[in-house]
């Protein structure tokens, strides 16, 4: 057993886990945010990703002990009060079908868009759908997905 | 997964004494490979020592020609160097390519070299620009360290401490990934050094990286893809599996081969 403590959300969290605790594990079943979902289990459809350290990763594919002192945000902890203004995108674009890769298109989405706009970078449909090359979508074949990241970005900005 | 024991190095003597204490322990970088190993259990090493951690081992620097890169520096803190783009954009834009942004965010270039995958991308760009891998023991160069498929020249408890190569003067890599995968189905990075042309294939070897000596002739002759078109890529000792025979991986060495040529810059 190691003991971690993170912070995710913003909130103070500590807990004896056993050394093999996925960060994803931890998320789900310790703290019962059970926003962050796992798809796939072998680290390629992105349903799992969070931000550690503000950079998006895959929470499944690392380990809840090699997370300790780090600041971990979830898909519950980005909007302030209603929704974050990504979250209305995808809502407003029909983003989603069934929803299962929502939560970690969402984390990657705005990952992107912080990075490019950081960058002053321009974030065009192709770099959009390149940058969501660790997402795996089985219902909806992007095209709403990629829309709505494109709407989320301009939201983002404006906000 | 099975049941392991988490280590966090603070220091590379501290990660090499972690290892050397450790029953049947493996070095944790980014565990964007060893991870997913380890959670279809086909790796249950006893410890984990994670090096991710280690000041020293992080960073890109740059010293006159000679470019140094820390074992535990991201895909994406490679990829998004300026001066390393400047330097050898060949390198950066490879980084780029490495997987999807989670992975790049999280996977090193330490962890790659050492894990050896014969579809890597990174192995390819060590032997062609002729790099140095310096460990907590001593520096193997790129010619000696890549052995065989997942196989270095990296004894047991031996750490990667940093890579360095002299910034050539062209250099690129084209891949054909996967569809599915992503891995360089083949792999191609041509770089133009201080002792000529050096041609690395990643993808293709049944024995992992290795270099593609009759293009490195022709390109000393003359720098050009069209050059690459009498060179004859053999099928022997290629891969052959699901995703295409020895004959089609030896026709994408030809195709990534012009490809980076004339992508470099």
């Amino acid at each position: 057993m190691t003991e971690v403590s993170m912070t995710v959300n913003g909130k103070a969290v500590k807990a004896d886990v056993p050394d093999n605790t996925l960060l994803v594990q931890y998320i789900r079943e310790h703290l019962r945010l059970t926003g962050t979902h796992v798809g796939c289990d072998t680290s390629q459809c992105g349903a799992c990703v969070v931000h550690v350290d503000g950079k998006a990763m895959k929470s499944c594919t690392m380990l809840a002990a090699a997370a300790d002192g780090a600041e971990v945000t979830t898909i519950e902890g980005i909007a302030d009060n209603d929704l974050h203004p990504m979250q209305t995108a995808f809502k407003e674009n029909h983003g989603l079908q069934c929803g299962f890769c929502t939560p970690g298109m969402i984390m990657t989405a705005t990952d992107m868009v912080k990075r490019y706009q950081a960058d002053g970078l321009e974030l065009t449909e192709d770099a959009i759908r390149h940058e969501l090359e660790g997402n795996i979508c089985r219902c909806t074949g992007y095209h709403n997905i990629v829309k709505a990241i494109a709407d989320g970005a301009s939201k983002m900005t404006s906000a | 997964m099975y049941e392991t024991k988490y280590h966090k190095a603070s220091s590379v003597a501290d990660a090499v004494s972690l290892i050397g204490k450790s029953d049947d322990g493996k070095l944790l970088s980014g565990g964007q490979t060893l991870v997913p190993t380890m959670k279809a259990r086909l790796a249950a090493p006893s410890d984990l020592v994670d090096v991710s951690g280690i000041a020293d081992m992080h960073g890109v620097s740059i010293s006159g020609s000679t470019v140094t890169i820390g074992a535990a520096t991201t895909h994406a803190d490679v990829a998004g160097n300026a001066d390393l783009q400047a330097k050898c954009g060949g390198v950066a834009c490879l980084a780029a390519g490495i997987g999807d942004p989670a992975v790049r965010h999280k996977g090193t270039i330490g962890g790659s070299i050492a894990n050896n995958d014969p579809a890597a991308d990174y192995p390819a760009a060590m032997l062609a620009l002729g790099a140095t891998i310096k460990t907590n023991a001593r520096e193997i160069a790129a010619d000696d360290f890549f052995v065989g498929m997942f196989e270095t020249a990296l004894e047991d408890d031996e750490v990667i401490v940093s890579v360095s190569f002299d910034a050539p003067a062209k250099a690129a890599y084209a891949k054909f990934p996967n569809p599915a995968s992503r891995y360089a189905m083949v792999g191609v990075f041509a770089a133009q050094t201080a002792d000529g042309a050096r041609v690395a294939v990643t993808g293709a070897g049944s024995d992992g990286v290795y270099r593609q000596s009759d293009m490195e002739a022709a390109l000393d002759g003359d720098w050009s893809p069209d050059v690459l078109s009498g060179v004859q890529v053999g099928s022997e000792g290629l891969l052959s599996d699901i995703h295409g025979d020895a004959t089609y991986r030896a026709n994408l060495v030809k195709v990534m081969a012009r490809r980076a040529v004339a992508g470099c810059a």
